[in-house]
């Protein structure tokens, strides 16, 4: 597929000896919802802040849309909005006004119906004569929102964009990346909620300690890493696993009251249907049953703690 | 060039002056004016005429400089530290905007605004003083070059500067004491000639008396070396400000 973003051999130290990152390759794919994942301090918003020119990289390449974004950065730089991480905006400034700096800024003519269109989508039109003061932080962290579309960018970074942000914004902003992409826009978000990536995400990419130690299709990484768990609620409590079961790996739980089963997502065998005809033959009655999938969130802790110990990482 | 940017950046600078237009527009009329009264009419009229003039209106030059310096100072320099300060320069930084075009708008902003600031204390004078221009097109140029070499040492203050109590402290410290040093109330002529000889270190001097000069026609130093010092400094000025964009110094790490 086309790569609308490609990054290779990144590396970052900062004045301080803080290695950042440490060789990142990665390429975004044009129209995609990317999710960069990663504890604090993993590098992600250093990531995010090369691409877009507010750090200067220690060794490395990045290009965005085939240009280079040091040697060609008026190309690179006018396809790119940032939503940063903080509620950093001009105090004394209007919703309107502030709006309309980032479009000039980022080099657009004014169009007024664009920006009113904007403003609505994202409900702050009501807003639009309010200094930037007077706003709740939900509504600065939509004006940073508008801020960063105002200049109708082709890709879209957003860092951290549900970090302290109420139920209600989140589904708005959820909502509006979907709309974004539908459009053609390719998004690249960090978080640390997994949560945001299994909902949102098209592709993930796990970053720990200034490495990318994964990148992934969410289906394919759910379908890989993400076991499933059978659990019946048994009519009679069992004291033992009959010995015709052995072969499934069975364990009892709440003391003989839950029979718990693992499986492979992706088993192609009828294991579980062969289960539950043997249960039956076993004479083995069960008043409920549930399943559950291995979350992204128990994925990304495993993967995370193998890199922890040891590890060049390790200081 | 990225003309929407420049006109943006420049009209931003602009809102921002126009909302604190008491404190950076009235606040210095009031303080020449007082200037005026106090060493123009008060004691001026117990001092000789310098170089040929009332000492009311040797004065206006000099005090016109000693705003034009210190305003073109603090005005840019507040313009690119706020936002460094309060974190909302990562937009201009992310934006496709060139260095040339981030000192263009920043600086004529903040140029401009002086500039404006000296054609009111200029205007004010009038009601004072009886005043009379030799040379306009000297004094407009001295007043064009010295606004932007001036914003352009702001500018260049307000990236180095990472707390409040540093801009403020180098136009405290070393501005202000450079232009009364400088000639803007007297005439180097009057001092002794070890303190006359010290005085030509002080780059405030040549642009106070090619300005003064434009006025009057009579000048401390020759007036070709004033107009080419104040070209060196333009020249400084930029060389530094250009070092410090390319490098991301204090901007980017």
């Amino acid at each position: 597929m086309h790569s609308v973003i490609s990054i290779s051999g990144l590396s970052k130290t900062y004045a301080s000896g803080f290695n950042a990152l440490k060789g990142v390759d990665l390429d975004i794919r044009q129209g995609e919802i990317f999710a960069l994942l990663g504890p604090n301090g993993a590098g992600k918003t250093t990531l995010i802040s090369i691409v877009c020119g507010l750090v200067n990289p220690s060794a490395g390449r990045v290009t965005v849309g085939g240009c280079d974004i040091v040697r060609d950065y008026r190309s690179a730089r006018a396809m790119i909005g940032l939503v940063p991480q903080e509620l950093t905006t001009d105090a004394f400034e209007t919703v309107w006004n502030t709006v309309s700096f980032s479009r000039g800024l980022f080099g657009k003519p004014p169009n007024p119906a664009y920006l009113e269109r904007l403003l609505q989508d994202l409900s702050l039109w009501n807003k639009k004569d309010n200094k930037l003061l007077t706003l709740s932080g939900g509504m600065k962290r939509r004006v940073l929102i508008a801020k960063a579309l105002s200049h109708e960018p082709q890709i879209l970074f957003l860092d951290e964009p549900t970090a302290g942000v109420d139920v209600e914004l989140r589904r708005d902003m959820w909502q509006l990346v979907r709309r974004l992409r539908d459009k053609g826009v390719t998004v690249i978000l960090t978080t640390h909620y997994i949560e945001e990536a299994e909902e949102m995400a098209d592709r993930i990419g796990v970053i720990t300690r200034g490495e990318l130690i994964l990148v992934e299709d969410k289906a394919t990484l759910m379908r890989k890493l993400g076991g499933k768990q059978l659990t019946l609620q048994l009519a009679a409590p069992l004291a033992q696993i009959p010995p015709a079961l052995s072969n499934y790996g069975l364990v009892l739980a709440k003391g003989g009251r839950e029979l718990v089963y693992r499986y492979e997502a992706e088993g192609e065998d009828n294991a579980l249907v062969d289960l539950l005809r043997e249960l039956a033959a076993a004479g083995i009655a069960f008043a409920d049953l549930h399943t559950t999938q291995r979350s992204l969130e128990d994925i990304f802790v495993s993967l995370v703690s193998e890199r922890e110990p040891g590890g060049e990482g390790a200081r | 060039m990225n003309w929407h940017a420049v006109r943006a950046i420049y009209l931003f600078e602009m809102a921002r002056t126009r909302r604190t237009l008491l404190q950076s527009v009235l606040a210095p009329v009031i303080t020449t004016s007082l200037y005026f009264v106090v060493f123009g009419s008060a004691i001026g009229a117990r001092i000789p005429e310098v170089g040929g003039v009332s000492y009311g209106a040797f004065l206006v030059p000099g005090l016109i400089m000693l705003n034009l310096l210190t305003q073109s100072v603090s005005n840019a320099s507040f313009g690119i530290f706020f936002p460094k300060f309060s974190r909302t320069i990562y937009e201009l930084l992310s934006a496709p905007v060139s260095h040339f075009e981030i000192v263009l708008s920043y600086v004529g902003a903040a140029a401009t605004k002086s500039i404006l600031l000296s054609v009111i204390i200029l205007a004010t004078a009038t009601f004072f003083v009886p005043l009379r221009i030799e040379h306009p097109l000297w004094m407009i140029g001295f007043l064009l070059l010295t606004a932007v070499s001036f914003s352009l040492l702001g500018f260049i203050l307000g990236i180095w500067a990472d707390n409040f109590e540093k801009l403020q402290l180098v136009p405290l410290l070393i501005i202000t004491p450079l232009t009364f040093l400088g000639g803007s109330f007297y005439s180097i002529d009057m001092l002794p000639p070890l303190w006359r000889t010290l005085t030509l270190f002080n780059p405030v001097v040549y642009l106070v008396s090619g300005f003064r000069w434009s006025f009057y026609g009579h000048a401390d130093v020759a007036v070709g070396i004033s107009l080419g010092m104040s070209m060196l400094f333009l020249a400084v000025f930029v060389a530094i400000a250009t070092w410090m964009l390319r490098t991301g110094y204090r901007l980017k790490p």
